[in-house]
């Protein structure tokens, strides 16, 4: 099987100092890898090369494109990238406002992502947003509503409705629960793995929440100073940690 | 051939944040089970049932040996390896309940349906059946098992377990905090995968309980580095 993201040597250097240093990972089709990692690990750094938003300084990422197979998306042209960014792939933001348009209605804010890649027929996108509102349990009667007027854990889900409706196949996500009450993270979290396990979906979530991982991800990574220290199943990376570092994160998790 | 193969395995724990001790907790263990056989781990605590049984399933990493479950090597494969084994093969009954809030106990015991693929309809029927089955008053399948009972919570364990027909079944005390009409229930679904050719590796603390379900017994103080020594 043909990995859908392959990642070789990245490394980002902040003048002097290491933002992330010769990560390699395979990603394969339906897999959710997630990373964590103190503040200040990388782990940010690492999300944001392989998202295209920063230019890494040395690696490859080689991204299974529908339309020519592999490719690394570092030698890319800029338009085909930006491509890329609007159709097999997604970012979701820790904060909605980053990855939202706060000016435009819900419907908008979903049906925008659909034009970008070429829907016109008013009509149908206004049916995608709804059907795509009500698939994150946001309700018909908000769809001309601006976000300003959302809660946060509604804004969340939104940001993801406005990622996930043009069908990307890879999804990198920040913090994506952070910041939001313990109530409606398990109700995001519960909606990630219905929509992961019915589309398919491939996704790389930041997160320094270890109860998130276990829940959410496949895969694990464990950084630390811009290095991947362990790398595994998630129950066995937390069950069973072997790296010092790691003991260490799990053993400060505190039990409710 | 064997469904369930441990071959010569070694396991130790290094705590790097408590001096680095390492401390040895199994070496040279090996066991086989059979398509169809029930095997009982046993052993005072702590002499390590629960660690052959967690090496198994792929969450405790084995320092040495080889450890093969239909014919996948857990103790090299990769993780999408282990968890596509996990999917289709190879089931687990822990003690321990952990899900996602808020999911209502019904689609809890369909998610390994789902994930082979079976229709959403179907899965939830056949969840329906076996919570059923398993005297889980319906009046809770539209809940969250989290704030059930233990005795309830260790129930939907059980279905999971038991909704998919897995070719291999680890059961860690199947049927401890349960009253004597679900232990019945419990121990006829064992005698059930049994008879459609399930191996199972189990550790039962209930004696009349393993004494009918189980064909043979593992002491695994005999896989304690002392007693290789």
């Amino acid at each position: 099987m043909t990995p859908l993201l392959s990642v070789h040597g990245l490394t980002k250097r902040y003048g002097a100092h290491l933002g992330c240093g010769d990560v390699s990972f395979d990603l394969f089709p339906g897999e959710v890898l997630g990373i964590v990692g103190e503040s200040g690990s990388g782990k940010s750094t690492l999300l944001n090369c392989l998202a295209g938003h920063l230019p890494p300084d040395a690696g490859q990422v080689i991204f299974d494109t529908r339309a020519d197979g592999q490719r690394d998306v570092l030698t890319m042209s800029e338009p085909e990238r930006r491509m890329l960014g609007r159709t097999d792939w997604a970012f979701v933001h820790q904060h909605a406002r980053d990855g939202l348009r706060m000016g435009v209605s819900a419907g908008g804010n979903v049906g925008e992502r659909l034009m970008a890649v070429g829907a016109r027929n008013y009509g149908d996108i206004r049916d995608s947003a709804i059907d795509w509102l009500g698939r994150v349990e946001i309700s018909e009667t908000r769809v001309d509503d601006r976000p300003t007027t959302f809660s946060g854990g509604m804004q969340q889900r939104l940001q993801i409705a406005r990622n996930l409706v043009t069908g990307p196949r890879l999804v990198f996500m920040d913090e994506p629960t952070g910041g939001l009450d313990v109530s409606v993270q398990a109700r995001l979290l519960d909606l990630l793995r219905g929509l992961v396990r019915d589309m398919g979906l491939s996704a790389i979530v930041v997160t320094h929440d270890l109860a998130v991982v276990r829940l959410l991800a496949h895969r694990l990574m464990v950084m630390k100073d811009g290095h991947v220290v362990e790398h595994g199943l998630t129950d066995q990376v937390l069950d069973d940690p072997q790296h010092a570092y790691t003991q260490l994160l799990v053993s400060s998790v505190l039990q409710v | 051939m064997a469904m369930i193969e441990i071959d010569n395995v070694s396991k130790s724990f290094t705590l790097h944040n408590q001096g680095g001790a390492t401390i040895e907790v199994m070496r040279g263990a090996s066991l086989s089970v059979a398509a169809g056989e029930c095997v009982a781990l046993v052993g005072a605590s702590g002499s390590g049932k629960s660690t052959v049984m967690r090496m198994i399933y792929g969450n405790y990493l084995a320092a040495s040996g080889r450890i093969v479950v239909g014919g996948l090597d857990v103790a090299r494969a990769a993780p999408r390896e282990i968890l596509s084994l996990r999917r289709d093969t190879l089931g687990y009954v822990s003690q321990f309940l952990r899900v996602v809030p808020r999911v209502p106990t019904l689609d809890v015991v369909a998610e390994p349906l789902r994930a082979v693929g079976v229709p959403e309809d179907e899965a939830r029927d056949r969840s329906a059946a076996m919570l059923a089955r398993l005297n889980v008053p319906e009046t809770l399948w539209h809940l969250s098992p989290t704030t059930f009972s233990g005795g309830e919570q260790q129930r939907v364990n059980i279905a999971r377990g038991f909704i998919h027909a897995y070719p291999a079944l680890l059961l860690d005390e199947p049927t401890a905090s349960l009253d004597g009409g679900n232990r019945e229930v419990v121990l006829s679904l064992i005698e059930e995968a049994k008879a459609r050719g399930a191996a199972i590796v189990g550790i039962f603390h209930d004696e009349t309980a393993r004494a009918r379900v189980c064909d043979r017994e593992i002491d695994v103080t005999g896989f304690s580095p002392q007693a290789a020594a």
